[in-house]
C-alpha cells in the first residue's frame, strides 16, 4: 500500500492508463525475448528497417480505417520475408538490402500519410504512427495486443533452443537436424509481433528502442542466453511502465505540459543502458578467463 | 649502406599483454627467398606486423635497408573480398602505386605502365579486367602480390599467402615468388605453418616456436636436434614420400644428440 | 514545372543528387548504410530546437550530425551489433520528439524532418547547399584513393601508412555534411534512399570504381529529377518516388549482375 501510495490519484483506475500497462508490458516482453535473438543475429539494422516498413502498413490500416495494430503487423510481416527472399551473402550486403527496405517502407508510408493529412480526417495521423498512441489507445485493443503477446512466448518457449543454435551457428542446427530456414521464418515472426505491438507504444520510428536497448543492456549483464532474455523482459517491463508513470507525472512537473511517453521510455530505456553495465556488470557476470 | 635487407636483433614483442616472440634474432640477405616457418600463434603475424611497423617493439632493434612503408610491399593473411565492389584486378595494382595519395589520379602513363608491367610479372595478364571478387583465390594472391611489388620495394612480406589454396596454385605462386627474388632483387618473405610447399625453393629459413627462432638454410634448420633445442623437447622430423613431417614427441623424451637426424622412412 | 517557384527546389535537390550519389557511393561498398541512416535522423533535435527558437537550422543540425559522426567513429562504425548506432539514434529521435511536443504544428514538423519542404527553398539556403556540396565533392576527391584502399583492405591502408582510423572517421563527418545539408530541403527519408539506391545498383552495373562512381551521380540525378516532375504532375509526395526508386535501382544492379553473370560463364 506504501508503494502504491506514490502512485498519483486514479492512476490504476483510469482506463487509458490500463491499456498502455498492458500493452506496454506486452510490448517490452515480446521485444526482449525477440531483441536477444536479433543481436546475436547481429541484425540490429534489419530490425529497425521492420519498423520504417512496419510503418508504412500502420499509414495504410489508418486510410482504410482501420484499427494500426493489424497494418503494423502486416508491414512487418511483408517486410521480413520481403528481406528473407533476397540472396544475401555478407552481412553488409543484409544491411543495405535493411537500408533499401526502410527507404521504400519510410517512402510508401509518405505517399500515405500525406493521403491521409491531406484530406483533413485525421491531422494527428502523421504523430499516431510514427510515435505512438499509448494513451490514446480504444478499449478493444486489449485482446488483439494480448494475442500478440501470447503467440510470440508460445513460439519462444517452443523454438528457444533451435532459435539460439540458429542465431550462433546455422550449420550446428543443420547438423542436429533442425531447419535454419524455418528458424528464421519463426524469428521473423516474433520480430514482427515486437515491432507491431510497440510501434503501438513507442510508435513506428522508437520501437527499435524498445527491440535493441533491453536486450544490448542484457548482454552486457549475463552471458546466458535464458538469463538475458529473462532479463531484457524485466529491464523493458521497468522502462515501459516507468515512462508511461513518469509522462503521467510530467504533467505536473512542467505545468500542465505532459511529456510524450515515448520520449519518457527511450529516455529510460537509454539510461539503463548507460548505467547499469558499468555498475552491475562485474556483479552479475562472471569474469572471463585469460 | 646496409650489407643486409632486414636485421632483427633480440626482438621481444607482446600482443595485449602477452609476450609473443622474447629474443628472435636473424637477417636477410637482399634477393633471397625466405620462408618464415611456424604453428598457428607461434607469432608469425606478430613478426610480420612488427617488421611493417605497425606494432612497436618491448625490446630490440630491426635494422637494415628495407625499412619504412616506402621499401615494404605486404600481402596480408586475408583480404575478404566483395564481389559486389566495383574494383577490377587492374585496379587494385593501381591501388598499390598510388593509393596511399589523397586527391583523384589523373591518367599517367608511368603508372598505367607499371601496373601492366606487373601484372605480366604475375602471369595475370588474362585477368586483368575481370571484378576482384570474381577472381579465384590463386588469382586474387597473384593480384595482391602485384599490388605489394608495384612501388618496387625492397623487401616483399607474405602472411600465409598459400593457405587456402589448392595444390596447382600453390605450385603457380611460389615458383612467380621465387622468379621475382632472382630476377629484380627483391627480398621475399614468406609466413606459413607448413614448410612443405616452400621447401625447395627457400633460400633461408626462420622457425618461430615457444617464443624463439632459428634461422639458416633449410638443410640446417630442419633438423631433429636444432628444433629439438627450440622447442625444448625431443622433435622427430622425418621425411615421408618426400615430404617433411615435423613430430613432437611430447616432453618426456630426452633432447635427442645433434646428430643428422632426417630419417628416411621410404 | 520550371515556374520561379520552382527553380531552386530543382537546382538544391539537383546539389543534394550529386553529393548523395557520390558519398553514397561509399556508403555502399563500405557497408556503412546503418551509419547513413542514424547520421540524418540523428540531427532531428538540432532541426527540431532550430525550429522552437526560430533560428536557422544549419548550425544545430551540423553540431547534432558531426557529434552522431564522431560517436559512430570511436564505437566502430562496422561494429557487429550496431548497438551503439541504434540507442544513438532512438536517443536522438525521442530528444527531438520532446522538443517537438511543444510545437503546435506538431505533426507538419515531424512530415518535414523525414520528407523535407523542397518547395520553400529560398536563394539563402541555395547557397548555403551549393557552399556545402562544393566541400564535399572537394573532400570526397582528395579521399578518393585512401578511401579505395581502406574499403579494400584496412590492413593495406595501414601498412601505406595511412591513418586509416582518422580516414574512417572523417568520411562519416563527410556523410553528417551532406546530410545537413540536405536535411531541411529534402528530409533524412530522402537522402538516405538517394544515399544507398542509385549507388547500389552502380557498383554492379560496371567494374570500374571511378565509372561506378559517375553513374551513383546520375542515377542519383535521374531520381530527384523524376522525383520533381511526378511531384509537379501528380502531386506524388517526392519522398514516396525517391524511396519506391531505391527499391527499383536495387533491384535492377542485382538483375544487371545476374545478367552479367550468366554472359560471361557463357
Amino acid at each position: 500500500m506504501t508503494l502504491l501510495s506514490f502512485l498519483p490519484a486514479g492512476f490504476l483506475d483510469s482506463g487509458p492508463v490500463q491499456r498502455a500497462l498492458v500493452t506496454g508490458a506486452v510490448a517490452a516482453v515480446i521485444s526482449a525475448i525477440a531483441g536477444v535473438l536479433t543481436l546475436i543475429r547481429g541484425q540490429s539494422f534489419a530490425g529497425h528497417a521492420l519498423t520504417d516498413v512496419s510503418a508504412a502498413g500502420g499509414a495504410a490500416a489508418v486510410l482504410f480505417g482501420a484499427g494500426p495494430l493489424a497494418g503494423f503487423l502486416a508491414g512487418a510481416l511483408v517486410g521480413g520475408f520481403g528481406m528473407e527472399t533476397v540472396e544475401l551473402r555478407r552481412r553488409s550486403e543484409r544491411d543495405l538490402v535493411a537500408g533499401i527496405m526502410l527507404g521504400l517502407g519510410l517512402g510508401v508510408s509518405a505517399l500515405i500519410l500525406g493521403r491521409i493529412v491531406s484530406s483533413g480526417s485525421n491531422g494527428g495521423a502523421p504523430v499516431t504512427i510514427l510515435f505512438g498512441s499509448l494513451f490514446i489507445l480504444p478499449p478493444g485493443v486489449i485482446l488483439p495486443v494480448s494475442i500478440c503477446g501470447a503467440v510470440a512466448v508460445v513460439l519462444a518457449a517452443l523454438f528457444t533452443r533451435p532459435l539460439l543454435l540458429a542465431a550462433l551457428d546455422p550449420d550446428l542446427l543443420t547438423v542436429q537436424g533442425g531447419s535454419p530456414r524455418l528458424m528464421r521464418l519463426v524469428h521473423l515472426t516474433m520480430l514482427a509481433l515486437a515491432v507491431a505491438v510497440s510501434s503501438l507504444t513507442v510508435g513506428a520510428i522508437l520501437s527499435t528502442a524498445f527491440l535493441i536497448g533491453p536486450a544490448a543492456t542484457a548482454t552486457r549483464l549475463s552471458a546466458r542466453p535464458g538469463r538475458t532474455m529473462a532479463l531484457a523482459a524485466i529491464l523493458g517491463l521497468i522502462a515501459g511502465w516507468g515512462g508511461i508513470l513518469m509522462s503521467y507525472k510530467s504533467y505536473d512537473w512542467t505545468d500542465g505540459h505532459a511529456w510524450p511517453v515515448s520520449f519518457c521510455i527511450v529516455a529510460l530505456i537509454v539510461a539503463a543502458h548507460l548505467l547499469l553495465p558499468p555498475v552491475f556488470g562485474r556483479l552479475l557476470k562472471p569474469r572471463q578467463k585469460g | 649502406m646496409d650489407q643486409d635487407a632486414l636485421r632483427v636483433d633480440g626482438l621481444f614483442l607482446s600482443r595485449s599483454g602477452r609476450t609473443v616472440l622474447s629474443g628472435v634474432s636473424f637477417a636477410l640477405a637482399p634477393g633471397s627467398f625466405c620462408g618464415l616457418i611456424g604453428v598457428n600463434g607461434s607469432g608469425k603475424t606478430t613478426l610480420i606486423r612488427a617488421l611493417l611497423g605497425l606494432l612497436p617493439a618491448d625490446a630490440g632493434g630491426i635494422e637494415g635497408a628495407a625499412r619504412g612503408h616506402r621499401a615494404l610491399g605486404y600481402v596480408p593473411q586475408k583480404i575478404d573480398a566483395d564481389p559486389y565492389m566495383p574494383l577490377r584486378a587492374r585496379d587494385v595494382v593501381a591501388l598499390g602505386f598510388d593509393g596511399h595519395r589523397y586527391g583523384l589520379p589523373l591518367p599517367s602513363r608511368r603508372r598505367r605502365d607499371r601496373v601492366a608491367a606487373m601484372l605480366a610479372a604475375v602471369g595475370a595478364d588474362a585477368f586483368a579486367d575481370r571484378r576482384l571478387g570474381d577472381l579465384s583465390g590463386g588469382q586474387q594472391q597473384r593480384i595482391f602480390i602485384a599490388h605489394a611489388l608495384v612501388r618496387e620495394p625492397q623487401l616483399l612480406l607474405l602472411d600465409e599467402p598459400l593457405a587456402n589454396l589448392d595444390m596447382p596454385s600453390i605450385a603457380g605462386i611460389v615458383s612467380v615468388l621465387k622468379r621475382i627474388a632472382r630476377e629484380s632483387g627483391v627480398t621475399v618473405l614468406i609466413s606459413s605453418h607448413d614448410v612443405n610447399p616452400l621447401v625447395g625453393a627457400l633460400d633461408r629459413v626462420i622457425y618461430l616456436a615457444g617464443g624463439g627462432a632459428v634461422s639458416g638454410r633449410p638443410d640446417e634448420v630442419l633438423r631433429s636436434g636444432v628444433l629439438s633445442r627450440l622447442y625444448g623437447h625431443h622433435i622427430d622430423v622425418l621425411r615421408v614420400h618426400g615430404r617433411l613431417v615435423i613430430v613432437p614427441a611430447g616432453e618426456t623424451h630426452p633432447i635427442a644428440p645433434d646428430e643428422p637426424h632426417v630419417e628416411r622412412l621410404e | 514545372m520550371f515556374a520561379d517557384y520552382m527553380i531552386n527546389a530543382w537546382i538544391a535537390t539537383s546539389l543534394v543528387a550529386v553529393a548523395a550519389g557520390m558519398v553514397g557511393f561509399f556508403v555502399v561498398v563500405r557497408g556503412a548504410a546503418f551509419a547513413a541512416h542514424a547520421l540524418p535522423l540523428g540531427a532531428f533535435p538540432g532541426l527540431a530546437a532550430a525550429w522552437l527558437l526560430g533560428i536557422a537550422p544549419w548550425s544545430l543540425i551540423l553540431a547534432f550530425a558531426g557529434l552522431g559522426a564522431f560517436g559512430l567513429a570511436r564505437s566502430g562504425e562496422k561494429a557487429p551489433h550496431h548497438t551503439a548506432t541504434a540507442l544513438w539514434l532512438v536517443s536522438m529521435l525521442a530528444l527531438g520528439n520532446l522538443l517537438l511536443s511543444r510545437m503546435h504544428a506538431y505533426s507538419n514538423a515531424v512530415f518535414a524532418v523525414l520528407f523535407g519542404e523542397v518547395l520553400g527553398v529560398s536563394n539563402t539556403q541555395v547557397l548555403a547547399v551549393a557552399a556545402i556540396v562544393a566541400v564535399t565533392v572537394i573532400a570526397m576527391a582528395l579521399l578518393y584513393r585512401p578511401l579505395l584502399l581502406s574499403t579494400l583492405s584496412p590492413d593495406l591502408a595501414a601498412a601505406a601508412a595511412l591513418p586509416e582510423r582518422r580516414i574512417a572517421t572523417l568520411f562519416l563527418l563527410i556523410v553528417a555534411l551532406v546530410t545537413s545539408a540536405a536535411l531541411p530541403l529534402v528530409g533524412a527519408s530522402i537522402v538516405f534512399s538517394l544515399m544507398v539506391g542509385p549507388a547500389s545498383a552502380a557498383r554492379l552495373m560496371t567494374d570500374r570504381p571511378g565509372w561506378a562512381l559517375g553513374l551513383s551521380v546520375l542515377l542519383a540525378l535521374s531520381t530527384v529529377w523524376s522525383a520533381l516532375a511526378l511531384a509537379y504532375e501528380a502531386d506524388w509526395p517526392i519522398g514516396a518516388f525517391v524511396g519506391v526508386m531505391g527499391a527499383v535501382w536495387y533491384g535492377v544492379g542485382r538483375i544487371v549482375r545476374w545478367q552479367s553473370g550468366r554472359l560471361r560463364r557463357g
